[in-house]
């Protein structure tokens, strides 16, 4: 599985963000924690790329590298034609009302000890964008595009508001300073499931209405799929699979998104889970990864070559690319466990 | 004849709080044999922990008001003391919980963990007990147990510590396993690991068990019967195949609908369920449902209604104008007609 490799890139000229060969590596007891290992990907404007994994594939590791918080290892961050890892100080500090993050817990992602109207506010503060009353405008704006009564809203703090709510102001925070690219970390995760359809929804039409381009991070599939134009599939660090949704989720190409997709409870009672389509093993050390693919240990098509040679990303089919030796033919069952 | 090991029978747990005693759970009635699954769906503030735990007699010592009746292998256990519940405990019924990092101890040994249950309950000795505890972290699919038993929980991921605590529930072959969400908080793959786990278990020790969650993709592969729960109340109950094929809850249909499915093409625009469940201190009089429901009439604010069995034997739901039926249809049809959104729902 794996990797590295730059085949599912688009032209340089049609792309607004760039990805390439990402790599972020952090100390640990016992030696270097590989979190991402050569992650290219990229995003035209008006799209949203899922970017899907379980623990420990390096997902959310990818986006806040992506925003240079913290700035990665090595690798290249190509924003709107500016490389964001070759800009320091104020020059980075410029580009950050372009691009911004919504995050997993909604209530922790907010300051307590603030006002919503403040915490909406502040981005425009910083920014100094308009004066006071054009600042309130628009804050009052953003809180009724994203559901909520201004009124009401403007002078509580979030911990008088549900999880939902939260998200909510989260977004409205992300984007009243017009950011081109928002890269949302797990959104929906910690919220129940008719919230989760809501905050969906609106992430939506947020995008529409505001002209957006969203790096959409989580490890639901079903829900990745819902607001994704194309979704890349990654494991312990590296890439996997690269593809529209819609062929993606039919016709897997790579052993691992095959698994994931088997994993999925279906509320379907016609559809009991099957014990050979559930992925043995355990996953395996990010300190000291598999060599070749990392997935070989758990893939039940693993040869001799998937320990000497790390798969390259390439093109197997109309927009759909894999990093395998052995990729899965349309069509064809994996049995595992 | 399978008797029922679990009979509850209209248990109601308050909670005394500053606002006023909240009516966590507000007479829920079901029974549960030996071999069987019962799969509990609802969504935070349902009011499906609380039963699960009022049930494990797992409450606050103080400001909570129990009523109703619990019967665990024909005796009375629902208004019973911790002291009391202490003899059931790991014995008879287990429960493994949400987060497994919190529910184990991070400062002992694995081993000790799954020990200390059997030391507790059965009269064996230490090296038998220590014995027990490998064969059921190996029943339970943890790899390499000899080497586990002395390691600690930060040493391993969620879904081997997950097992660790169906291996710790499971130690002294409890009649009744209690899941309370046990795989919500783990990655898709590991949670059809443990669900596989689980299940091999029930069969092999024939248990009864209690699987609460919100996910109904859960429920539809390992359920034999499902509750459906919203503030409180018991909305649904059914077996899985009806459930499915045939809700009448509003709710049932709604949740249903407001998930996104693998099988839909991307960007379909999801149902969502408009507002919030209701203050459970205060409930509304009617249906608990009503504000945000797609079928709703005058009759549903005023008249809260009961639990009315359905068409298939076992099939109960609260409603007064349930899915798929003529009173159901045509009031989605007034509301519709009176410009009301009501998302992909259609008469």
């Amino acid at each position: 599985m794996a990797g590295t490799g730059t085949a599912h890139l688009r032209p340089d000229d049609e792309v607004l963000l760039r990805v390439e060969d990402l790599v972020v590596e952090f100390h640990a007891e016992g030696g270097k924690v590989k979190a991402v290992s050569g992650i290219s990907l990229d995003l035209v404007a008006g799209e949203t790329l899922g970017l899907v994994g379980e623990s420990g594939c390096g997902k959310s590791t990818t986006g806040r590298a992506v925003m240079q918080l913290p700035r990665p290892t090595s690798g290249t961050v190509r924003f709107d034609g500016i490389d964001l890892t070759a800009l320091k100080g104020d020059d980075l500090r410029k580009t950050r009302p372009q691009m911004q993050m919504i995050f997993q817990d909604p209530i922790s992602s907010l300051n307590p000890r603030r006002k919503v109207g403040d915490i909406v506010a502040e981005g425009l503060e910083i920014w100094q964008v308009g004066d006071s009353a054009s600042r309130t405008a628009k804050v009052d704006e953003m809180l009724s595009a994203v559901g909520l009564d201004p009124d009401t809203a403007r002078n509580r703090r979030p911990h008088e508001f549900s999880g939902g709510q939260c998200q909510r102001i989260s977004i409205a925070r992300a984007v009243i300073t017009d950011p081109k690219v928002i890269i949302c970390d797990e959104p929906v995760s910690a919220l129940d499931v008719s919230v989760q359809a809501q905050i969906l929804n609106l992430l939506e039409e947020m995008k529409q209405r505001y002209n957006l381009t969203m790096l959409f991070i989580a490890h639901d599939l079903a829900v990745v799929k819902n607001v994704s134009d194309r979704v890349a599939v990654m494991y312990l660090g590296k890439l996997c699979e690269v593809g529209a949704p819609d062929v993606l989720y039919e016709q897997p190409a790579h052993p691992y998104t095959a698994a994931l997709l088997a994993a999925i409870p279906v509320p379907d009672p016609s559809s009991p889970p099957d014990d050979s389509r559930v992925l043995g093993g355990e996953i395996p050390s990010n300190v000291n990864p598999p060599s070749g693919c990392r997935f070989r240990t758990r893939c039940p098509k693993a040869q001799a070559r998937c320990a000497d040679e790390e798969p390259e990303v390439r093109e197997i089919g109309p927009d759909q690319f894999v990093a395998c030796h052995f990729p899965l033919a349309p069509g064809e069952a994996i049995e595992f466990g | 004849m399978n008797d029922a090991l679990l009979e509850v029978t209209d248990v109601a747990t308050w909670f005394d709080t500053d606002r006023g005693l909240v009516h966590a759970v507000d007479g829920v009635s079901f029974t549960l044999e030996r071999g069987r699954t019962l799969g509990i769906v609802g969504e935070s503030g349902s009011g499906k922990t609380v039963l699960s735990r009022s049930i494990m007699g797992l409450l606050p010592k103080k400001g909570v008001v129990r009523k109703g009746s619990i019967k665990f292998d024909g005796e009375e256990i629902g208004q019973a003391t911790p002291r009391q519940m202490r003899k059931y405990w790991g014995a008879s019924m287990s429960m493994v919980f949400q987060d497994p990092m919190t529910a184990l101890n991070p400062v002992m040994k694995i081993g000790n963990q799954i020990t200390e249950s059997i030391n507790t309950h059965l009269d064996v000795t230490r090296a038998f007990a220590r014995e027990l505890a490998v064969s059921l972290l190996e029943s339970v699919r943890v790899p390499d147990p000899e080497r586990r038993m002395d390691e600690y929980p930060h040493q391993l991921s969620g879904g081997l510590r997950q097992r660790v605590c169906i291996a710790v529930a499971l130690a002294c072959g409890p009649q009744l396993l209690l899941a309370d969400e046990p795989t919500t908080a783990l990655d898709v793959t590991v949670q059809a690991q443990v669900l596989d786990v689980l299940e091999s278990q029930q069969r092999e020790r024939f248990m009864a068990l209690l699987l609460v969650t919100h996910d109904l993709g859960v429920v539809a592969g390992r359920a034999d019967e499902v509750l459906v729960m919203y503030a409180g109340q018991v909305v649904e109950k059914a077996s899985t195949t009806t459930l499915f094929s045939d809700m009448k809850m509003p709710y049932t249909e709604a949740l249903l609908r407001s998930i996104p499915k693998i099988g839909e093409p991307s960007h379909t625009r999801l149902t969502a369920i408009p507002g919030r469940p209701p203050d459970l201190v205060d409930p509304p009089k009617g249906c608990r449902f009503a504000a945000r429901c797609v079928y709703v009439q005058d009759r549903c604010r005023e008249e809260q209604p009961p639990l009315r069995p359905g068409m298939v034997p076992g099939h109960e739901f609260r409603c007064w104008f349930p899915v798929g039926t003529p009173e159901g249809a045509e009031a989605l049809a007034r509301n519709q007609a009176a410009g009301a959104d009501t998302g992909t729902v259609s008469a």
